[in-house]
């Protein structure tokens, strides 16, 4: 009886290594193996290319716009919806799901429909020269919309656990508000702000369908990195395709290391990131 | 509240952008030339050439930015907003939509420059596998048992549709042919179609790096390009007994270019590919010209194919796009009740 579970169990674990390896670390070998395919120096070629360099730029760009006001909404929205009582709660946790929820190719087409030449606010755009739409606002909008929910999403259910306890006896300690957010409540959520933060960074920067339907594809100036892939692969240069891939890949690396560095120091994060998916896969 | 200055500078930082990218700046002008897929490498080398140029003539620096993409898709970026001083397309009913949904040109554009505003041509040719080992040679050989075709979906690609239509032009014909007989051998073409990719560069990549299919119906230019980026010896291209004269048309985005004060450098651009240096260079990537010189030069790489044309076997584009692409037209039947 305990021979078969162990050998069920061997089997299962099997099954999930090769899974693995197939579907995640085989494509990720790829990556790296086609960058490298003809040298070092044709890989440092392609990611000095002035289109390639000014892809990098305009992520990291979009990156440093759209992170900074999604963690300070994430915070202030969490806040509110750990911490306080109001109508319409409920309705405001379900917006921010939302981008989760919709395809990025339509919160692409949403700000096409607004800001768009034939859009509400189209006729007012042109007459003074604003560009949103196919230039690097229209690119942060779309990128903000589709990485809002993540450190909302990381914050509201670690605020929730925490409760408010620590809080109320700084209050009536005489803290001010500030103080209380400052000294208290930032030090119990920092590590799961800091994972929020990470996801939705490396969210804002591979982002691929809303931004394409937004970019207008101008070459070395509204094409982000997963455009520049795409454009390069079009153009029968996957080497060049696949060393920008790789520094995406990089970035996901980095992201996973960060993630497990955070749950070492922190084993509170991961029961807290736990009890979230347990929440999650429970409420209805 | 602390916040408020982060945000504050960040909006402006967004605004300047946003007002940043004017047309001039200094003796730099910037052009945006918004075109299809498979022009890209063509473009390339334009620009740099059309840069020299006029460096030589007026001293200015001109800079001619690329966006790329379906030729329908590309259209209707234009029409919603984005800043093209030209636009290169794969056929005139995609320019139409500029005058007619977007009213950023006048409705007679296609009147305004030489040979129907097209400054080079192309054709539909067949791009086979090496040795070309189920034998394919002309349209009907595309139905034969055990043959798989590669084409784009003709409601999003232009190159699509003038695959569609020049296969129908051949079977119409063929002796006997009619519509009727034409639809019967486009709806048995079809269904040895395993995948419809949304453009035409997509189409090649399925053909040639996934490796699906056995016969890749393109443009002459795109499976010539095909062929020496990938490699002589692995496809080779089979021109058909007769196929249709694609017609790419330019033309300035009036609206656009004014606003922009880029006229004058946008007509040069365009006139530009008619000049001796871009038909040129319009061959040297496969792209048939219309300068007779630049075609005796490059002959041997354009084979003699019967071309018939849109307005002659179709009564334009407005009528063919009506008749066979529009939402219930002769494509929808087809591949419906395939």
């Amino acid at each position: 009886m305990s021979r078969v579970a162990h050998g069920s169990r061997r089997l299962l674990i099997g099954v999930a290594l090769l899974y693995l390896a197939v579907f995640l670390l085989l494509p990720f070998a790829i990556v790296f193996g086609e960058a490298f395919a003809h040298g070092v120096a044709t890989y440092v070629a392609a990611l000095t290319d002035p289109a390639a360099r000014s892809a990098i730029v305009l992520t990291l760009t979009v990156a440093a716009i759209a992170v900074p006001l999604n963690l300070v909404f994430g915070v202030a929205a969490a806040w509110a919806i750990a911490r306080h009582d109001f109508r319409g709660k409920s309705a405001l946790v379900t917006l921010i799901d939302l981008p989760f929820a919709v395809s990025p190719v339509i919160s692409g087409l949403i700000y096409v429909l607004v800001f768009g030449a034939n859009g509400w606010f189209g006729s007012w755009l042109a007459e003074h020269d604003v560009r949103v739409i196919f230039a690097v606002p229209g690119i942060v909008l779309a990128t903000i919309f589709v990485t809002f929910p993540f450190v909302a999403r990381e914050l509201i259910p670690l605020m929730q656990l925490q409760g408010r306890d620590e809080e109320e006896t700084a209050l009536s300690l005489g803290a001010s508000g500030w103080q209380v957010f400052r000294r208290v409540t930032l030090p119990n959520i920092r590590w799961g702000l800091l994972y929020g933060v990470l996801l939705c960074n490396a969210r804002a920067m591979g982002e691929f369908g809303a931004v394409s339907v937004v970019s207008g594809h101008v070459r070395g100036l509204t094409n982000t990195m997963p455009l520049h892939v795409e454009i390069l692969y079009n153009e029968y240069n996957p080497t060049a395709a696949f060393a920008v891939a790789s520094l995406l890949a990089l970035l996901a690396l980095v992201t996973l290391a960060a993630r497990a560095m955070l749950e070492a120091r922190e084993p509170d994060l991961r029961h807290a990131t736990r009890a979230v998916q347990v929440a999650q896969a429970t409420s209805p | 509240m602390r916040s408020a200055p982060l945000v504050r500078t960040l909006v402006l930082l967004l605004a300047a952008w946003a007002c940043a990218s004017p047309a001039v700046a200094g003796q730099t002008v910037t052009l945006l030339n918004v075109s299809y897929d498979p022009t890209r490498e063509f473009y390339d080398e334009f620009n740099a050439a059309f840069a020299a140029d006029w460096k030589r003539r007026t001293g200015d620096t001109v800079v001619v930015n690329q966006s790329h993409g379906g030729s329908g898709k590309q259209a209707r970026a234009i029409i919603d907003g984005l800043q093209a001083d030209v636009a290169t397309l794969a056929l005139g009913y995609d320019i139409d939509a500029l005058a007619s949904i977007g009213h950023l040109i006048p409705a007679d554009w296609q009147k305004r420059l030489p040979s129907n505003s097209t400054p080079y041509t192309s054709t539909i040719v067949f791009l086979v596998r090496a040795g070309n080992p189920k034998g394919i040679r002309d349209w009907g050989d595309l139905v034969k048992p055990g043959v798989a075709v590669i084409t784009p979906n003709p409601k999003t690609s232009g190159g699509a549709r003038w695959n569609y239509l020049a296969a129908w032009a051949w079977a119409r014909s063929q002796p006997g042919g009619t519509d009727a007989t034409a639809e019967a051998y486009v709806k048995a073409l079809y269904a040895h179609v395993p995948v419809l990719d949304s453009g035409a560069r997509g189409a090649t990549m399925t053909f040639v790096e996934r490796g699906l299919g056995d016969v890749l119906l393109a443009w002459e230019n795109e499976a010539q390009l095909a062929v020496r980026e990938l490699g002589v010896g692995k496809f080779q291209v089979v021109a058909p007994s007769q196929s249709i004269l694609a017609e790419p048309p330019v033309t300035v985005v009036d609206k656009l270019a004014d606003h922009h004060g880029t006229r004058k450098v946008a007509e040069a651009y365009l006139g530009y590919l008619y000049s001796p240096q871009g038909q040129e260079l319009a061959a040297r990537h496969y792209f048939r010209p219309r300068d007779a010189a630049a075609r005796a030069k490059y002959a041997s790489q354009f084979p003699e194919v019967k071309l018939v044309t849109i307005d002659q076997a179709f009564g334009g584009w407005t009528k063919a796009q009506a008749a066979h692409f529009a939402d219930g037209g002769s494509f929808d039947r087809i591949y419906g009740v395939r």
